[in-house]
């Protein structure tokens, strides 16, 4: 019998969904289990760093890998990876756009160590500890990762051959890409294995758009009552489906919540955030300038908005500060 | 004292996008008429200020320009009716957007300047110069190479460019 293609899983800076996600394949898991075999899946299975060292380079068909890339020991185990795979997958929006994460590139990492080692208002810290990198105790020499000063995509450290999108992606997504990668009929390398047009596209909702948005205030989902069948752009809801890529069968909009952008612009759009501002704003109704500021009042932190899952994959990447 | 010559030395980089109906026509003016402004400005033709995609900003700032011009028509006199609506909108939130992400007011500017206004082309482009020299170089592409010298190999935007070729 011929050996069968060996796939690995590994987690970066993520919060641990995308992992939940590949147990969602539910009875799929068993197709995919009996058409893989799954050497490093340090969530799931007992792998060790040195397991990954000792195999021969290339020797993996795929590895999936969710998370940003935050700290000197993930920037490691990306390049091991990466040597290790034929085809490595930036699973997620993590390591496609940086995702969530990736909005602390709104502070410097001096900031953030002070606030989280010292000032929030839950933190007892008499002795001013802060993580080091290295530290001795009790002869012996006791050694963390850094923490870089930046959050990054996977593709910004390593070369990523494809990109399968989502917070998390779809057990649906997790499935054809399997299959895709089994078929050894692989798309063009940088291909998101997710259909390339808007959400919007695909929304259930499509006929209740209407084609001359007029917004005249914008209410946040749990400030108004939604009505279930409409376009939520339509009630003045921040929906970031026309700046996001569809593939997600409108899972959120289906709950009756608006899409967040969690999938990314299509293959057109260079930098998401700048594209859903620019749609929503030309859309405002008054044409003055106070009056245009008093609906923009209704969007609070637009950086968080537009680039909730993709600050580190944009333009600018990050605040520009002095510090960093 | 070298670190005062290079202050004083340091000329910043501005890309302006200017309206073929009002603005680029109004430098057009500046130009017969011999009114002198800064050699700061790259003047980029487009068809109306509602074109100027927030995008283009953005990657105008993200490849070193220290500040972004746009010149449209005053309002009620756009070409296409709405079109620099569209931009002051973008504009507005931009503004809020960019001084969330570190970028000071003064780098971002727009301006209603008529095809007959040659005149204002020069004190509008003078100003925003003399202002964005105060401030010092933006220089983002640094800035990010910098911060990636702590990477260990840093493939960083090159692939991402490349990748997005093939997307």
């Amino acid at each position: 019998m011929p050996e069968k293609p060996k796939i690995g899983f590994y987690w970066c800076a993520s919060c641990g969904g995308c992992e939940e996600s590949v147990v969602d394949l539910a009875e799929d898991i068993v197709m995919v289990a009996d058409a893989v075999d799954i050497v490093f899946w340090p969530v799931a299975m007992d792998f060790k760093r040195a397991d990954v060292e000792a195999m021969e380079d290339g020797s993996i068909l795929a590895t999936m890998v969710n998370g940003a890339i935050r700290t000197s020991e993930q920037e490691e185990m990306a390049e091991l990876i990466r040597r290790k795979s034929k085809i490595v997958i930036a699973y997620g929006s993590c390591a496609h756009m940086g995702g969530i994460p990736s909005l602390a590139n709104e502070f410097s990492r001096t900031q953030i160590m002070e606030f989280m080692y010292q000032e929030s208002p839950s933190v007892v810290n008499p002795d001013k500890t802060r993580p080091m990198t290295s530290v001795k105790h009790n002869s012996f020499n006791v050694t963390l990762p850094e923490i870089r000063n930046l959050v990054r995509t996977l593709d910004q450290v390593i070369e990523v051959d494809y990109y399968l999108p989502g917070c998390p992606p779809t057990p649906k997504l997790l499935k054809d890409a399997v299959l895709t990668l089994l078929s050894g009929k692989l798309p063009p390398k940088g291909t998101v294995l997710s259909p390339d047009e808007a959400l919007c596209d695909q929304c259930a909702r499509k006929d209740t758009k209407p084609s001359d948005l007029s917004f005249k205030h914008f209410y946040r989902p749990h400030a108004v009552l939604l009505d279930s069948t409409k376009c939520l752009l339509s009630q003045g809801v921040v929906c970031m489906g026309p700046a996001t890529r569809a593939g997600c069968e409108a899972l959120c909009i289906s709950a009756n919540m608006p899409c967040s952008g969690c999938f990314g612009p299509t293959s057109r759009v260079r930098d998401q955030g700048a594209k859903m501002l620019s749609s929503l704003c030309s859309n405002i109704d008054p044409k003055d300038e106070d009056g245009i500021d008093a609906v923009l009042e209704d969007i609070p932190d637009p950086v968080g908005t537009f680039y909730r899952y993709g600050l580190a994959s944009s333009l600018l990447r990050k605040k520009i500060t002095e510090d960093m | 004292m070298p670190e005062k010559n290079i202050k004083s030395n340091y000329e910043p980089k501005i890309v302006a996008f200017f309206c073929n109906w009002c603005t680029y026509t109004a430098a057009d003016l500046a130009g017969v008429s011999r009114l002198k402004y800064a050699p700061n400005v790259r003047v980029i033709r487009i068809m109306c200020s509602g074109r100027v995609d927030p995008q283009f900003i953005l990657q105008a700032f993200a490849s070193g320009a220290d500040g972004v011009l746009i010149g449209g028509c005053h309002p009620g006199d756009c070409h296409y009716a709405e079109g620099n609506y569209k931009m002051l909108r973008r504009f507005r939130l931009l503004k809020r957007m960019l001084k969330d992400l570190g970028i000071a007011d003064e780098r971002l500017r727009l301006e209603w300047i008529s095809a007959s206004e040659g005149e204002k082309v020069k004190l509008v482009i003078n100003e925003m110069v003399e202002q964005v020299k105060a401030l010092g170089p933006l220089a983002i592409p640094q800035h990010l190479k910098n911060i990636n010298e702590e990477l260990k190999h840093f493939p960083g935007e090159e692939i991402r460019e490349e990748e997005m070729a093939h997307a």
